[in-house]
């Protein structure tokens, strides 16, 4: 019995969300007395191994098996892992990665999955806190079973970042290749062009409030005259207006500028992703419950079609 | 070929709501069609016009109000659409993600389709995992979070989107089940003509007896206990008043962090 926890990594780096996943299975193998397994298949194991050598963590298996994630590859490592190590709860990230395999390796090994969750407890059995309706509500979900499988959602926990002396064991897979029907043939960057968000100190960014296209103008207006630079969030982008390399957030670009101003924009966890570390957010929407004022500094309830043309006003 | 598409109506939250117990009060719902499965009907109506798909069929787990929405899908170019829904599935509260693809696996069952396309997520239960766990549950190949798709002979030639404006080119054997990205096309608007036709198009109705399977297929491990606004840790600073003195407020913070200086 175990807390299993999987590290996410990408093109040569372990992400951020590997060291959360640490803490927080460090914490349910506290509350349960057991202990903590992190498994860490394809790319540089032996590396990946040593950064993953953390405090709380028992045993770090490695499974050295292809260079870049492939899911079917990844579903065999946690299946042959689990029967080997039977763990009561196997972790994995809420990632695009995690997305690919989370849910085929709790469904093949039968286990309940609770998915993107932001926070977990163990008494008895497991409880998990996961967010519904875009954020507006949180929920608590109890899972009725011995063992599960969790996405833990990113941002949520701390990172671990002391060390500790796990040990390393190179765990021996056999990879059933007539089970691999996927292969990635490469990667490409898209956010490129003529204009880099993340340079920029004052953002004036747009969201799904703006409702037509034709109205971006008065966001423009805006952001010229606070000598501003026009960012937004993806439905803007999704639906052609503004080019890709001006999205904020988890696909987009992770902006920090001094000011973020967010006009219409509700504060999706995969928008904040990517602006949560402006010095000062500001935010305009008419929803008072939008999740966007949890993290702004400044905020106005109010109509954007109002507020807008009104601060423009002010700096002309 | 045959494409299945996976269809949800959602519900929405308005600005100001009450929660009743285990959801939000049904008066502060409004329903729409999932985002994401915007994007999937959209790809997978362009592959009937591509002429890789002889038909193209939905399907969607939800009581008869959804089936307003599910006409939308009709009337967009879907052949014809399938609801699977009894008192049981209704009475069983919260659907975890293993209970939706063990619905669905029956409908993969009847229909046999070469391809399935689901949106990555629901935007009301935000679970993003149906797609995948279908795929397992029916010994399909997938690809989750696509923003690029294109058919060569059994192969799907996908894009999956990753973080940080990052692609990943990954080919798929079929048949499969791919979750949509929002942005991988731009979904059209149903005309007055495709919305007359969705008129006359089936929507089969299929309760669990019907897919051969019974009320334990809806009892779930999984089960929501609370409900409730989350605590707001916010310190922000909210300015009252019409939209000028607002404006003016803010624009005084603004000028203090110089913002707007010339
Ligand atoms: C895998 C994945 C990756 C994603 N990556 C990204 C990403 O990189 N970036 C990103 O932004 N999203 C991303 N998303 C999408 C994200 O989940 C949200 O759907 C999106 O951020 C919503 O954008 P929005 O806030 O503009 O729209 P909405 O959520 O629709 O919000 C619109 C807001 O405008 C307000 N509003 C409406 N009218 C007015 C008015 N007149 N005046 C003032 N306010 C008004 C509303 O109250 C609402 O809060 C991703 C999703 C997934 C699943």
């Amino acid at each position: 019995m175990s807390v299993l926890a999987v590290a996410d990594h990408r093109r040569g780096d372990l992400r951020d969300v590997s060291y959360e996943l640490v803490t927080a299975g460090r914490e349910l193998a506290e509350a349960l007395g057991e202990e903590l397994h992190v498994a860490v298949v394809s790319g540089d194991v032996e590396s990946f191994a040593k950064d993953l050598s953390l405090d709380g963590v028992d045993t770090v298996h490695t499974v050295d098996h292809g260079e870049e994630f492939n899911h079917d590859v990844y579903v065999q490592a946690v299946e042959a892992l689990d029967s080997a190590l039977e763990p009561t709860v196997v972790l994995m990230p809420n990632s695009v990665n995690g997305l690919d395999y989370a849910p085929a390796v709790a469904s093949s090994l039968g286990l309940p999955l609770v998915s993107d969750a932001v926070a977990l407890e163990w008494d008895d059995g497991l409880t998990a806190t996961r967010e519904m309706y875009a954020s507006k509500v949180e929920t608590t979900v109890e899972v009725d079973a011995d063992r599960v499988a969790v996405t833990v959602r990113g941002g949520e926990w701390e990172p671990t970042e002391d060390t500790g002396s796990p040990a390393v064991e190179a765990f021996d897979l056999t990879v059933d290749e007539s089970r691999v029907r996927s292969r990635v043939t490469g990667f490409e960057e898209v956010a490129g062009g003529d204009v880099d968000i993340s340079d920029a100190d004052v953002l004036v960014s747009v969201g799904r409030g703006i409702e037509e296209e034709e109205n971006l103008e008065l966001v423009e207006e805006l952001a010229d005259a606070l000598g501003a630079t026009l960012s937004a969030s993806r439905p803007i982008v999704d639906n052609g207006w503004l080019p890709k390399n001006r999205q904020v957030g988890q696909s987009g670009k992770v902006v920090t500028p001094d000011v973020y101003l967010a006009v219409g924009i509700s504060g999706a966890v995969q928008h904040v992703a990517g602006m949560k570390g402006s010095d000062t957010i500001i935010a305009i929407n008419t929803d008072p419950n939008a999740p966007i004022f949890d993290i702004a500094d400044y905020g106005i309830v109010g109509d954007l079609f109002d507020v807008v043309p009104a601060l423009t006003e002010q700096f002309r | 070929m045959k494409v299945l598409v996976t269809v949800k109506e959602v519900a929405e939250a308005a600005d100001d709501f009450e929660i009743d117990g285990l959801d939000i009060a049904p008066e502060y719902l409004e329903y729409d069609l999932n985002e994401w499965d915007e994007y999937a009907v959209e790809a997978a109506v362009q592959l009937g016009e591509d002429g890789h798909a002889d038909e193209v069929v939905s399907v969607t787990i939800g009581p008869e109000r959804t089936e307003e929405t599910i006409r939308m899908a009709l009337a967009k170019g879907v052949d014809r659409a399938i609801r699977v829904w009894d008192d049981d599935i209704g009475g069983a509260g919260l659907l975890d993600v293993e209970t939706k693809a063990e619905l669905l696996e029956a409908v993969v069952a009847e229909e046999d389709p070469d391809l399935v396309l689901t949106g990555v997520q629901a935007n009301d239960d935000g679970f993003g995992a149906t797609g995948v766990t279908l795929a397992e549950r029916i010994g399909f190949e997938w690809a989750a979070v696509v923003n690029d798709l294109e058919l060569e002979d059994a192969v799907a030639k996908v894009h999956r989107e990753l973080e940080g404006g990052v692609e990943e080119h990954t080919e798929v054997d079929l048949p499969a089940v791919l979750t949509i990205q929002t942005g991988i096309n731009e979904p059209r608007y149903a005309s007055l003509r495709g919305i007359r036709q969705a008129q006359s198009k089936e929507i089969a109705h299929q309760t669990l007896a019907d897919l051969g399977l019974d009320a334990s297929t809806v009892e779930s491990p999984i089960g929501m206990t609370a409900m409730y606004e989350p605590e707001t840790e916010s310190d922000a600073t909210i300015f009252e008043g019409d939209a000028e003195e607002t404006a003016v407020k803010l624009a005084s913070v603004l000028r203090e962090k110089g913002v707007g200086a010339e």
